[in-house]
């Protein structure tokens, strides 16, 4: 019951808080190609892999009092703050899960930029394709970014230096 | 004539009740709808076990998919004097919009969760493997089946072209919204899709509404709102649906610990194994399922027994509502409870939340979290609908969760009088 729940629930608790929504779906995203057992289905959207069931999901935590949710006004648009309330800490120690410890990926993805963690989450899309294909196809499906050579290094690299579990 | 540009001798309609009719001049439109992959489509439901709450909706994807194809056709002929429409992509939307939903299976929703398949994967095998699909698609051009596995994908490069068949006001969720109302029967669902049509302009990379459409689209948001919590989310649809789950979950355990079924379970066999081939895939509809589910009715093992038995004679589960906050050690007590009952509440009880079904919400979002609607201001400027219209900022910010708590009433009332778990268990779930 609610595991899948209890596992975002571990997420934001060694997250402890988590500055943007798009932020936050690329980081479970990305988690999930390191194999952490995150269920969510994603699909691709204009900015990248998208999960409609996240959302709604974090949404729930937010109604059941588990997270708290801040909405901040931005020049042009509204951005949301996620923190872990003391309800969500008693819930996920209801919880025996098997879930690996992500703390070290989730330093590292934390100290990204949303930008960059799109551009992450856009390569391990097509993790299929060779890096030329796939950097061929970054650049067909996002243009307006204008993602630079230096960017696409740095992701690779990235992507390398974060461990999958085994 | 190339293929692609062959048409009919004379113009093909379907009778649709939703559109009217549904109109087909193309050569290769005409050939894909008569494959065996599309009509396949015939034997899935559009809804699933909705059915089995609203006993109208036994409409098929089959419909759904050509409803959709013919919302692209008619976009497209408004959008053939704009100079931002290239006419080169047309057949290449309509084919996107016709196969959009190809990989869907049976019971698409807990068949995915059971099993761990995903219909766009198969979406795409279809129209990139070994099939009729493929073929037709390559006869075209070579390379044309990897532009529509990409549009329905939404990686393809022409932004607008995705949005025709993918954005959060498209020809897929005008033509569901509209069929699932007709068939069910529900007085919600319905909007102004002329207006819209008639108000929709392409840009560079997407589909925008002319400001003065404002009020069609605003019903538009509505009726997906009322669709979601009338149909979609039925809480006894979800009824089924967990005892759909739990018989998929059976089967699959039962034949891990090598039972043995009185007739061999030769369809699902790849699915329990999870290593579903494209051809396993296609062989498995609805009608087949429901086969399987009549011979499971006279099996030994009693849980699978009861499980089928209930589905297909619609005796479902109650509910209550439940707050896993509040109620967390309820659960951990009822959970004994039915064990001391001896009912395994792994099939037994279970806690459905609003998130094991995901509904697509108009969400205004964050910046770049995913793309809104777009309004196309008289000046050229672009606004987020929500900034305009009070009353889609108003549904957008409402509370859209729920969980509840589902348990075999009936069982439950059959306990013996003086068993030590009935009273308590009566007193938590209110019997």
């Amino acid at each position: 019951m609610l595991t899948d729940h209890a596992k975002l629930m571990q997420f934001f608790s060694e997250a402890e808080e988590v500055t943007g929504r798009k932020k936050l779906q690329k980081m479970i995203y990305i988690l999930q190609k390191c194999n952490f057992p995150f269920e969510e289905k994603y699909q691709f959207h204009f900015y990248g892999p998208y999960s409609e069931e996240l959302s709604l999901r974090v949404e729930e935590l937010c109604n059941l009092g588990f997270l708290t949710e801040q909405k901040e006004e931005k020049k042009n648009f509204f951005q949301y703050r996620y923190d872990i309330t003391g309800d969500g800490l008693d819930f996920l120690h209801q919880f025996q899960m098997d879930m690996p410890d992500m703390t070290e990926q989730i330093a590292l993805l934390k100290a990204k930029s949303s930008r960059f963690l799109e551009l992450v989450s856009t390569v391990l899309y097509f993790d299929g394709l060779s890096r030329d294909e796939i950097i061929e196809k970054v650049h067909t499906v996002k243009p307006k970014q204008n993602y630079t050579d230096m960017e696409l290094d740095e992701a690779f690299q990235f992507i390398s230096t974060i461990s999958p579990v085994q | 004539m190339p293929y692609k540009d062959e048409q009919l001798h004379e113009e093909k309609v379907f009778k649709d009740p939703v559109h009217r009719y549904v109109h087909v001049n193309d050569r290769v439109i005409w050939d894909l709808i008569a494959t065996p992959e599309f009509q396949r489509l015939r034997r899935i439901k559009q809804l699933g076990t909705t059915y089995l709450t609203f006993h109208g909706a036994e409409h098929s994807r089959f419909n759904h998919s050509l409803g959709v194809y013919e919302i692209v056709r008619r976009i497209i002929a408004n959008f053939e004097d704009s100079p931002r429409w290239d006419p080169n992509v047309r057949l290449l939307c309509l084919c996107a919009a016709l196969l959009h939903d190809l990989g869907h299976g049976p019971f698409s929703h807990s068949f995915e969760k059971v099993f761990k398949l995903d219909h766009e994967h198969f979406t795409q095998q279809i129209i990139l493997g070994d099939t009729q699909i493929h073929r037709i698609l390559e006869q075209v051009a070579p390379g044309f089946s990897q532009k529509v596995a990409d549009v329905i994908d939404k990686t393809y490069e022409d932004k607008l072209v995705v949005s025709l068949i993918s954005s959060q006001i498209d020809a897929d969720r005008m033509d569901y919204l509209q069929r699932d109302a007709y068939f069910t029967g529900v007085s919600y669902g319905h909007f102004d899709m002329e207006r819209i049509l008639r108000v929709m302009r392409p840009l560079e990379d997407q589909v925008v509404i002319k400001s003065s459409g404002m009020h069609a689209v605003e019903d538009y948001i509505m009726s997906r709102y009322q669709m979601y919590w009338q149909v979609y989310f039925h809480p006894v649809t979800r009824s089924a649906e967990v005892i759909l789950s739990k018989i998929l979950h059976r089967a699959k355990y039962l034949y891990e610990q090598d039972y043995i079924f009185k007739l061999k379970p030769t369809h699902f066999i790849s699915f329990f194994n999870e290593s579903v081939s494209l051809r396993d895939y296609l062989k498995l509809d609805e009608a087949v399922v429901s086969y399987y589910f009549q011979l499971w009715q006279e099996e030994d093992d009693a849980i699978l027994r009861d499980l089928c038995e209930r589905f297909v004679n619609r005796r479902l589960f109650k509910y209550i509502e439940f707050n896993p906050n509040q109620q967390m050690n309820v659960w951990k007590e009822l959970y004994q409870l039915f064990q001391t009952a001896g009912i395994n509440p792994d099939y037994y009880l279970e806690v459905d939340s609003s998130s094991d079904l995901p509904y697509d919400f108009y969400r205004p979002g964050e910046e770049e979290e995913r793309l809104p609607i777009h309004l196309l201001k008289p000046d050229g400027d672009l606004v987020e609908l929500s900034r305009n219209s009070d009353i889609v900022e108003s549904i957008s910010g409402k509370k859209r969760t729920d969980h509840k708590l589902y348990f075999p009433a009936d069982l439950l009332r059959q306990l013996p009088a003086d068993h030590p778990a009935k009273e308590r268990i009566a007193e938590i779930l209110h019997l």
